[in-house]
């Protein structure tokens, strides 16, 4: 089962280095890894969505809390959270297709961000699988080229 | 307003440093420089992994923080193999490198090298500092890091430039960090809940770890072993923490473990650890380890706790703490029936060799200096089959008397690190035990003891060959024996080395009086006790080779991935 784990952590140089050496060097795996400083200047957020069971994830928050640099180590996955992702997707239009596209785009709440003569950039923001379903739906078309956030997520709890 | 340098001195001497190990080097010019009115004992390393061994014996030895200082580039990646050494076995040292100037970092510069990427996974904490502003602050967590919470390596990389600029920044009081709040009480329901399950227990089992001394516990295991009337196990790097001459004593366990040990792992119904972490050396296959008991776990690491053994009734603190409040819940039990077991096995399997040989056998020359000592020396060892035959026949009766590296299992420690537990505790006779095999790693180091008069005396068990890789060889490798033999003769193809012999290859007894120690060699069994006298009695260094049979093997022996009930006793 995939695990989303949100980490507060110290804004200073090589943090994100010992978090991916750890996971790593452990021999953990991450989907997806996002990292941007908070409402704190001095405290960044790490999400990492992680795959494995219990055990694994058991571990790899003990592993992460035991790194002086890490704060607060949460698996989101076991409460009440939100989670989002955003995607930019430049898709390959013609003048046929490019309305289509479009409506696709007007189904999933996603904006056009850019129109030329051949393509079309679009940016979807959704949960993991909204975003995967666009996806699949814009790939008959062409995908040329496709960047995407990882999940950013945060717990519904108020403390 | 003071530079650098001087934060660091006073952080060094207000942190109670006294004995400082390292090499100078470019990018530490200035600290030497500051160093030299300093009021701390310097001991100049030959080799920097020396000086990162000598912090890490000395730690050990003694319980304060071990602390080198060495130059950048080669100066730091050479202490790479002692951080891992210690962090492994969670010893606490700091290690202080220079970096060349801020402006040139990244740029490929003369002995630059990133030392804090290069360590990040054998640390337990490691910073470049990047303004003198913060080195006061900076230094006094390195040192709260590395002896707090678990133990461990915290090396502080400062840039030429940092040492030379002067700040106003005060070395502050206290230390704390968000981020690290170690445990140190234990949940009282835990506890609670782990003496009902002694008490309850008909065949219990503590299994004691390097955390209990570290922790300082020692005395307390023993009180509720008695209390209780728990028998007591230990591992590699728990020796010494229950004294093993006691009748609840079962000496170690796993790989090398003893037969009773073993045994009473397999059978008992509840296996309390503390300070330990079930290391595959221990355990053996997992789903075959104590398959009767109820587990305990004690570890002051939460990440320790279920990571290979799954722990019923976990207990996150320090050992000391948790065994203060532990000895007052348990009662006392008659375990008669379970104690009497144990000591039929005691009886019927104690560590043996041929004591009737008149061959120089090499567990007799250990079972001499535990005779000859009346078991009172530090003991520190290299890596290989002396180091098991170090845990057999010699009995570790006090904390901080048996000094190995466990976890690495780094050979070409022992020297060092026995000249570091001789500069934390002179007066005290040392024994670095080693094999010919370890003895050639850091041998430079022999110089320091001399110069130094720190009386080390270095025992090696020549048996010719890397004796613990040549055993493995004849068990599971059809007796191939590749690239283990350390004479001339009969060396494998591959090694294109012509079938003469040199008399003695390196000669230790011609090292040892080069390197300004004494130097002895012993061939035969009966001139064991004279040459170990000898040894004991000199004032200064003193080297022994003891030319030992070359084929004996470390007994009993639990293969890679077995259970411990599969021990093999001999190769017959």
């Amino acid at each position: 089962m995939k695990h989303i784990i949100s980490a507060l952590v110290e804004n200073e140089p090589g943090v994100l280095a010992r978090i991916v050496g750890l996971i790593s060097g452990r021999g953990y795996n991450i989907d997806s890894l996002n990292v941007a400083p908070t409402q704190d200047s001095t405290t960044s957020r790490l999400t990492m969505v992680v795959p494995g069971d219990d055990r694994v994830i058991e571990q790899v928050t003990k592993q992460l809390n035991k790194l002086i640099d890490v704060i607060k180590v949460q698996d989101l996955t076991s409460e009440s959270y939100l989670e989002r992702e955003l995607a930019l997707v430049k898709v390959q239009t013609t003048s046929r297709s490019r309305s289509a596209v479009v409506e696709l785009a007007a189904l999933f709440h996603a904006e056009v961000l850019h129109v030329q003569q051949k393509s079309l950039v679009l940016q979807m923001v959704g949960p993991v699988e909204r975003i995967e379903e666009f996806v699949e739906l814009l790939r008959p078309h062409g995908i040329q080229d496709i960047s995407r956030s990882g999940v950013i997520a945060v717990a519904k709890s108020e403390s | 307003m003071r530079t650098g340098v001087q934060c660091l001195m006073d952080g060094l001497v207000k942190e109670g440093v006294k004995t400082l190990f390292g090499l100078p080097g470019g990018a530490v010019l200035d600290i030497f420089d500051g160093l030299y009115e300093t009021p701390v004992e310097f001991v100049l390393a030959r080799h920097e992994q020396g000086a990162a061994h000598m912090a890490d014996g000395y730690a050990r030895a003694t319980g304060r923080v071990g602390c080198c200082l060495v130059t950048s580039g080669p100066g730091a990646t050479n202490t790479v193999t002692g951080l891992a050494t210690a962090n492994m076995d969670s010893i606490p040292v700091v290690c202080i490198t220079g970096q060349v100037s801020s402006s040139v970092i990244g740029n490929d510069a003369f002995q630059e090298v990133d030392i804090t990427g290069i360590t990040r996974p054998v640390t337990k904490h490691n910073v470049l500092v990047r303004r003198v502003d913060d080195l006061p602050r900076r230094l006094a967590e390195a040192f709260y890091i590395a002896r707090t919470g678990k133990p461990g390596p915290v090396l502080v990389d400062i840039p030429k430039d940092v040492q030379r600029a002067t700040t106003n920044a005060q070395t502050p009081e206290t230390v704390s960090l968000r981020g690290y709040n170690p445990t140190f009480e234990g949940h009282s329901r835990q506890i609670t809940r782990l003496a009902e399950a002694i008490n309850a227990a008909k065949r219990p089992l503590l299994y004691a770890g390097g955390g209990v001394i570290s922790s300082g516990a020692s005395d307390l295991l023993l009180a509720l072993s008695r209390k209780a009337r728990a028998p007591v196990t230990t591992t590699l790097l728990g020796l010494g923490s229950f004294p093993e001459t006691d009748a609840l004593a079962l000496r170690m366990l796993g790989m090398h473990g003893s037969v009773t040990a073993n045994y009473a792992t397999h059978e008992c119904d509840l296996l309390v650890s503390v300070g330990a972490r079930f290391d595959d050396r221990v355990t053996g296959k997992i789903s075959d380890f104590a398959p009767k008991a109820k587990i305990a776990h004690i570890d002051i690491d939460p990440s320790a706790i279920s990571k290979s053994v799954q722990a019923d009734i976990p207990v996150v603190g320090d050992a000391k703490l948790v065994l203060a409040e532990l000895v007052k819940l348990v009662e006392p039990r008659d375990r008669k029936e379970w104690l009497r077991q144990l000591e039929e096995w005691k009886e019927a399997y104690p560590f043996s060799y041929d004591r009737g040989s008149s061959k120089l056998l090499p567990q007799y020359v250990i079972e001499r200096i535990y005779e000859i000592t009346k078991g009172d020396a530090v003991i520190v060892t290299e890596v290989g089959q002396h180091q098991m035959w170090a845990a057999h026949y010699f009995r570790y009766t006090k904390p901080r008397q048996f000094i190995s590296s466990g976890g690495l299992g780094t050979m070409g420690f022992g020297l060092p690190a026995a000249i570091g537990a001789q500069a934390g505790r002179r007066g005290e006779l040392v024994v670095d035990l080693s094999g010919d095999g370890s003895a050639q790693m850091n041998f430079q180091e022999l110089v320091v003891a001399v110069e130094h008069r720190l009386p080390v005396k270095v025992v090696i068990l020549n048996n010719a060959c890397l004796g613990m890789v040549r055993q493995w060889q004849q068990m599971f490798y059809k007796g191939v024996y590749s690239a283990t033999r350390l004479t001339q003769h009969g060396r494998g193809k591959n090694e294109n080395i012509p079938d003469r012999q040199e008399a003695y290859l390196p000669d230790f007894v011609k090292l040892a009086e080069a390197h300004g120690a004494t130097g002895q060699r012993v061939t035969e069994k009966k001139a064991v006790t004279g040459a170990l006298e000898k040894a004991f009695a000199v004032d200064g260094p003193a080297v022994v080779e003891f030319m030992v049979e070359p084929g004996e093997n470390v007994y009993p022996m639990v293969p890679a991935g077995k259970s411990l009930t599969e021990m093999i006793h001999s190769m017959a």
